[in-house]
């Protein structure tokens, strides 16, 4: 039984990008299940890879320059990687669809909105032209776009960005998909068009029972929308927990990085945390953690200087990759350490 | 009702008083005007010398038409802005190359707004250039001390803007707006298109040279959070129009209009103590081509009666001396 709530699940996908200056590792090793019904987020800052983790769902990595080099992904209880192109057209907007960031961009600028949801409509429904439209209008009217019928004859540039993003979404559900990925759905809008947008999506995923993959770098639409998190830092998952117990307390230090940087109402501080440095480039990643020469505990630590940290569960439900972290190294491991470099770890360890 | 909020310059670097800036609307062959965009619809506010005055709003609110007519790249309608006793609109010559030296702007965009084809040291020193004759090795002197300020460091002098990231490129654009040692910078969304761990680094950037060159600030944004932490006092734009102001500490304890609170609530919290209830908005922000009459909130708002669809409020203070100003008529609703 188990097995057919995990609508998606991904194990130790990797995928590269063949460039000039050499091979990018953008995704390395990402395992994650998202069950039935449930909003699971992707959350990091750009260049970490969380993209790409949702195109290769979908299997729109360009390749080349792009390949999927190890992993699989199961989808409703087929390895995707395995169909033909085919077969894999039939799954793309009817089980699994996407709306993107940039909402004007992503529909065609020539035809009505409405065209648009009726051709994604008898593309996988067996439906006349004259239903796919009425069916069309219907959902235009159930993501809440006012007076469907004339609204659908309208062309995109005569909405606005709240609107357009109602109808990639209106056309993203019309084939009811089991899956939904959402790709930073409101970072072009207002906060409250942001907050519209994420109540109909929620009431969307109540109504269809459908999944929601939702990529974003804002950690306040994580916390309110999401039920489990899945935090990356430079091509790796760096912690993986739900959302609740991750907000209440956050173990690796990029997240607690990340948290401790926002800006929270009615609080006033002189200054903000920050967390140093910036973004490392796929090309020039650093060796061992990813995260060791902006981590503000692990910066002498020399496993962490030369050892990249697996994800690990320490905690039921809680996994993470940090060898600081309480509970995450081995008593063998630490024992080795202490024979290579001495105490020193002993030292740093006892900061926490 | 408006003297209240637009005193003399006496005790203010910048005082903006009845602004308006409306864009033609033209239609037909003989491109006859057929009506106004009310981009920025009657604004006033000052700014104290080394004090940060945030505009926040949606987009389409006005708050970067104000910010450009400030600077007088946008010409405006009617008002007076004065900038150190300097009547800004009617500048010209030498005293508005003099203006162009004490206001600088740090855009939004940190792509956009750098020239491809410059190196950093020639974006940076252009202004320089331009105003003061610097030339030579006292040039290339300004130019790394200026790189080093904002956490660069000389040696990038000569790369071009392609080889940075984003925030790199925002401390550029920080570089060159103080290159002039300005007295105002405006800050148009200087943080909204970088990554939530970079933001906050430029925005501690910006506090630290304000508190060493004494720089003032116009701070455009639409984050209240940004706002909150960076500014001193807080004008909340709707339509054009300035619907709520007040010290920052005052707007976010009691904020009075129904728009303000609106926004407050929209912002996702991280915290769950924090979550509030969300007061939802119906509908979308009006065309300013065709504002609503009364009060320009009026058609989203959970308040609204008669009066509201007729009458177009004023920016009132609360309580006198207080410093709270707010344009609704239902304001007792809220106060407590």
């Amino acid at each position: 039984m188990s097995f057919n709530d995990k609508l998606v699940t991904i194990q130790g996908l990797s995928v590269e990008f063949y460039t000039e200056e050499g091979i990018a590792r953008v995704v390395q090793d990402v395992s994650f299940n998202i069950e039935r019904g449930q909003c699971y987020a992707l959350v990091g800052e750009s260049g970490c890879g969380k993209s790409v983790t949702a195109l290769s769902i979908m299997r729109l990595i360009p390749d080349p320059p792009g390949r999927v080099t190890a992993g699989t992904v199961y989808f409703n209880g087929r390895d995707i990687y395995k169909l033909s192109e085919k077969q894999m057209r039939r799954i793309r907007g009817k089980e699994v669809s996407m709306i993107f960031q940039e909402p004007m961009t992503s529909l065609n600028p020539v035809y009505t909105v409405g065209d648009q949801v009726v051709e994604a409509i008898m593309l996988h429904q067996k439906k006349s032209y004259d239903q796919a439209w009425v069916d069309a209008a219907e959902m235009l009217r159930k993501v809440g776009i006012a007076d469907p019928e004339q609204r659908a004859g309208e062309y995109p540039h005569q909405m606005s960005g709240g609107m357009r993003q109602r109808v990639m979404i209106a056309m993203a559900m019309s084939c009811r998909p089991d899956l939904l990925i959402a790709d930073e759905p409101t970072t072009a809008l207002d906060v409250t068009t942001q907050a519209q947008i994420l109540d109909l999506l929620d009431s969307v995923k109540d109504q269809t029972n459908t999944s929601i993959l939702l990529i974003t770098h804002d950690l306040g639409v994580v916390a309110e929308r999401a039920d489990k998190v899945a935090v990356m830092y430079a091509s790796r998952i760096v912690e993986k927990a739900d959302s609740d117990d991750l907000f209440a307390e956050p173990l690796h230090p990029y997240t607690r990085g990340l948290l401790d940087s926002l800006p929270k109402l009615s609080q006033r501080p002189k200054r903000l945390v920050t967390i140093p440095g910036m973004v490392p480039e796929p090309l020039s990643f650093p060796s061992g953690c990813k995260f060791h020469p902006r981590c503000p505990l692990g910066s002498d630590d020399e496993r962490c200087k030369s050892c990249e940290p697996m994800l690990r569960e320490i905690n039921p439900g809680r996994e993470v990759a940090c060898w600081l972290v309480k509970g995450y190294e081995s008593e063998q491991e630490r024992k080795e350490y202490e024979r290579k470099y001495g105490k020193n770890h002993e030292r740093i360890s006892a900061q926490r | 009702m408006k003297e209240n909020t637009a005193k003399t310059t006496n005790g203010y670097l910048l005082s903006v008083d009845r602004l308006r800036t409306y864009f033609p609307v033209k239609r037909g062959l003989l491109r006859r005007t057929v009506g106004h965009i009310k981009a920025v619809d009657d604004i006033s506010f000052a700014i104290e010398p080394g004090k940060t005055l945030g505009l926040v709003g949606e987009s389409g609110c006005g708050k970067t038409t104000a910010a450009r007519t400030i600077v007088r790249l946008v010409p405006a309608t009617s008002g007076k802005i004065s900038f150190e006793g300097v009547d800004v609109l009617a500048a010209k010559g030498q005293q508005l190359k003099g203006l162009r030296r004490d206001i600088s702007i740090i855009f939004q965009d940190p792509y956009g707004s750098l020239n491809p084809r410059m190196t950093i040291g020639n974006i940076v020193g252009e202004a320089i250039k331009v105003h003061k004759g610097i030339r030579g090795s006292e040039l290339i002197d300004r130019i790394d001390m200026l790189l080093e300020k904002v956490g660069l460091g000389g040696s990038y002098r000569n790369r071009y803007p392609h080889e940075f990231s984003g925030g790199q490129r925002q401390r550029i654009g920080v570089a060159r707006a103080l290159a002039l040692d300005p007295k105002l910078v405006i800050c148009d969304e200087p943080v909204s298109a970088l990554d939530v761990s970079i933001q906050s680094q430029i925005l501690n950037l910006l506090k630290d040279l304000q508190g060493e060159f004494g720089l003032t600030y116009l701070f455009i944004a639409h984050d209240l959070a940004v706002v909150e932490f960076f500014c001193d006092e807080v004008a909340v734009m709707y339509l054009g129009h300035i619907v709520e102001k007040a010290c920052a500490e005052e707007l976010y304890r009691n904020p009075l209009h129904p728009y303000t609170r609106t926004l407050m609530s929209a912002i996702p919290q991280v915290e769950l103590k924090r979550r509030q209830q969300r007061i939802g908005l119906v509908g979308e922000v009006p065309s300013p081509s065709n504002v609503p009459a009364g009060c320009p909130f009026h058609p989203r708002c959970s308040l609204c009666d008669e009066r509201c669809m007729q009458e177009s409020p004023a920016l009132n203070e609360v309580s006198k001396g207080d410093g709270h100003f707010v344009s609704c008529w239902k304001q007792d609703e809220f106060s407590d």
